[in-house]
């Protein structure tokens, strides 16, 4: 038996807004799974369970405000509750692969030492039975767990038992745009109908979808049977919220007052990372394209693993660098506010993998459907602003934060090489860091570390 | 598919991704980048969103063929039309 406490989602939240219940009693919980949304300053936040069990009890209904640490549900854990193991299972595992980066702690992760290299990715939670992460062998990139592992660990259960459920392998037929729509809104596709051709779900249907589940009520206990849960704040694009704005402010007020910033900048040539893109997405439809933030946020992670004193906190007088490299993207909202998720464990992501998860989590936050663990686990911050932006960006680091990275405009402009000038793409790549924490020279090859990645596109 | 019923698509996209900006604001010959302020991003989604509706594939060579609403809207006219360069089923992989 536990509590479910409300979760800080960031060192200046005092409370949060509970808006949803998206589980009621009796349902099964598993690590990672969300559970209820919350209005907060940084927009509508989705928190996360983070173990497995069942819902014994909702001590706190929608509409009410509550302080950050408050109980707001009891969980039965997950021995106690075998018999809910079954169902989530399936949905677990399909959702092994996406739901890895959320199987952390909603508080920043902070490692004492040197992040250890390399390790394992987590076993995901695949319900009780799977919480044995040795039993499950990864055969993915770095001995990452995929879903396949996942797949054959239910089938061979120590127990001997029979799989839960058949996995579904086929795949309704649905259009990329569809499918990822699909993702991001939790509807199972096989429970659309397509109308596109030869019944294709298209997006159309999905949205068709939603909206027919979002006017069903969820069904709530008959004790609690009061009124119906009040429309989410994020169900439209969130509006730019003076709370929001006092929480920048904070933040980089914060920034400001403590922070030694050091500034560096350096230029470097994207003609070789440019090239490399264009062939990779010829002929690939407009969901599957990938765009050079990618390659950028890549360069950067793989660039911490050489310096992770730069990935990490600054608390209570000591560097402290972080176990993994999770990636914080500023995100600037329509109409003014900016929010900045985590890609979790960017370093262990192939360059498609990271252009999906980046796509997810820009049009989750630019819809109110950020999780928990997403907005308050980045440990290094990167800016960039885009095509239409300016050519350098000098950045106010994130705090707790120790470094913010930041990607200008690429413009062409003259480039000399080898003794020659020629009109290059180039970008302006800036550190913002923290002198208690580095000193310029360690940020200068820290730099230089980012530069030779991105002008090594195809490197692994 | 005519012209029309095609503009009436692309205005819809683009409520999805610039909701703010009224369709009557949009000057059809104007940078779409420059009016409603769209990231590469925005534009990527705008893109995905078309060819799913029309079933054409876009070629992301031929990105900066539809800037604007007007050359966006002839873009697509002519592929559905022609099959024109890179026109083809929504689905590849």
């Amino acid at each position: 038996m536990s509590e479910y406490r409300m979760p800080s989602l960031g060192a200046d939240m005092k409370d949060g807004l509970l808006v949803e219940w998206y589980v009621q009693p009796g349902s099964a919980l598993h690590r990672g799974q969300v559970i209820a949304l919350v209005d907060t300053h940084k927009g509508a936040i989705e928190i996360e369970v983070f173990e497995d069990g069942v819902l014994e009890e909702i001590l706190v209904p929608p509409g009410e405000r509550v302080p950050v640490g408050a109980v707001m549900a009891r969980i039965a854990s997950g021995t106690d509750a075998a018999v809910a193991a079954s169902a989530p299972a399936a949905a677990a595992a399909e959702r092994a692969t996406s739901a890895a980066p959320t199987a952390e702690p909603a508080a920043p992760p902070v490692a004492a030492g040197p992040p250890a290299p390399a390790a394992p990715a987590p076993a995901p939670a695949g319900g009780p039975s799977f919480r044995e992460p040795p039993i499950l062998r990864g055969s993915g990139p770095g001995g990452a767990v995929t879903i396949d592992d996942v797949r054959a660990a239910r089938a061979t259960r120590p127990d001997g038992a029979a799989p839960v459920e058949p996995v579904r392998e086929s795949r309704p037929r649905a259009s990329p745009v569809a499918r990822r729509i699909a993702e991001t809104l939790g509807i199972d596709l096989g429970t659309v109908r397509g109308t596109g051709a030869r019944g294709t779900i298209v997006r159309a249907d999905v949205e068709r979808a939603a909206g027919e589940r979002r006017a069903v009520p969820p069904q709530t206990p008959p004790a609690s049977a009061a009124a119906p849960p009040p429309e989410p704040a994020g169900a439209a694009a969130p509006a730019f919220t003076s709370s929001m704005r006092e929480a920048i402010a904070a933040a980089v007020s914060r920034s400001a007052r403590e922070i030694p910033h050091y500034f560096l900048a350096t230029d470097v040539s994207m003609a070789r990372a440019l090239a490399w893109l264009a062939r990779i997405n010829e002929g690939r439809p407009s969901s599957e394209l990938l765009l050079p933030a990618a390659l950028q946020i890549r360069a950067v992670a793989l660039a911490l693993r050489e310096f992770p004193d730069f990935n990490g906190f600054w608390i209570d007088g000591a560097l402290r660098p972080a176990a993994g490299v999770h990636v914080g993207i500023a995100v600037s909202l329509r109409g003014g506010g900016l929010v900045v998720p985590a890609i979790h464990d960017a370093d262990r992501m192939q360059p498609d993998e990271l252009m999906h998860a980046l796509s997810d989590v820009v049009s989750r936050a630019r819809t109110g459907r950020l999780r928990g663990s997403e907005v308050a686990d980045g440990t290094i911050t990167v800016t960039s602003v885009g095509e239409r932006g300016v050519e350098t960006v000098f950045g106010i680091i994130y705090p707790p934060q120790v470094a913010l990275i930041g990607f200008g405009r690429i413009t062409e402009r003259p480039w000399a090489e080898g003794g020659m000038v020629g009109a290059r793409p180039v970008v302006t790549i800036t550190l913002a860091a923290d002198h208690r924490a580095s000193d310029g020279h360690r940020g200068g090859l820290f730099l230089s570390a980012i530069a030779r990645r991105l002008s090594e596109p195809e490197a692994p | 598919m005519n012209e029309s019923e095609i503009r009436a698509v692309v205005l819809h996209e683009l409520r999805a991704i610039a909701p703010e900006v009224p369709a009557e604001q949009i000057r059809p010959a104007d940078d779409l980048r420059e009016q409603l302020d769209l990231d590469s991003m925005d534009v990527v989604n705008l893109m995905a969103a078309l060819e799913d509706r029309l079933g054409v594939h876009i070629a992301e060579t031929d990105h900066k063929r539809m800037a604007s609403l007007d050359a966006a809207v002839a873009y697509l006219a002519a592929a559905l039309q022609h099959g024109a360069p890179g026109a083809t089923e929504p689905n590849r992989q």
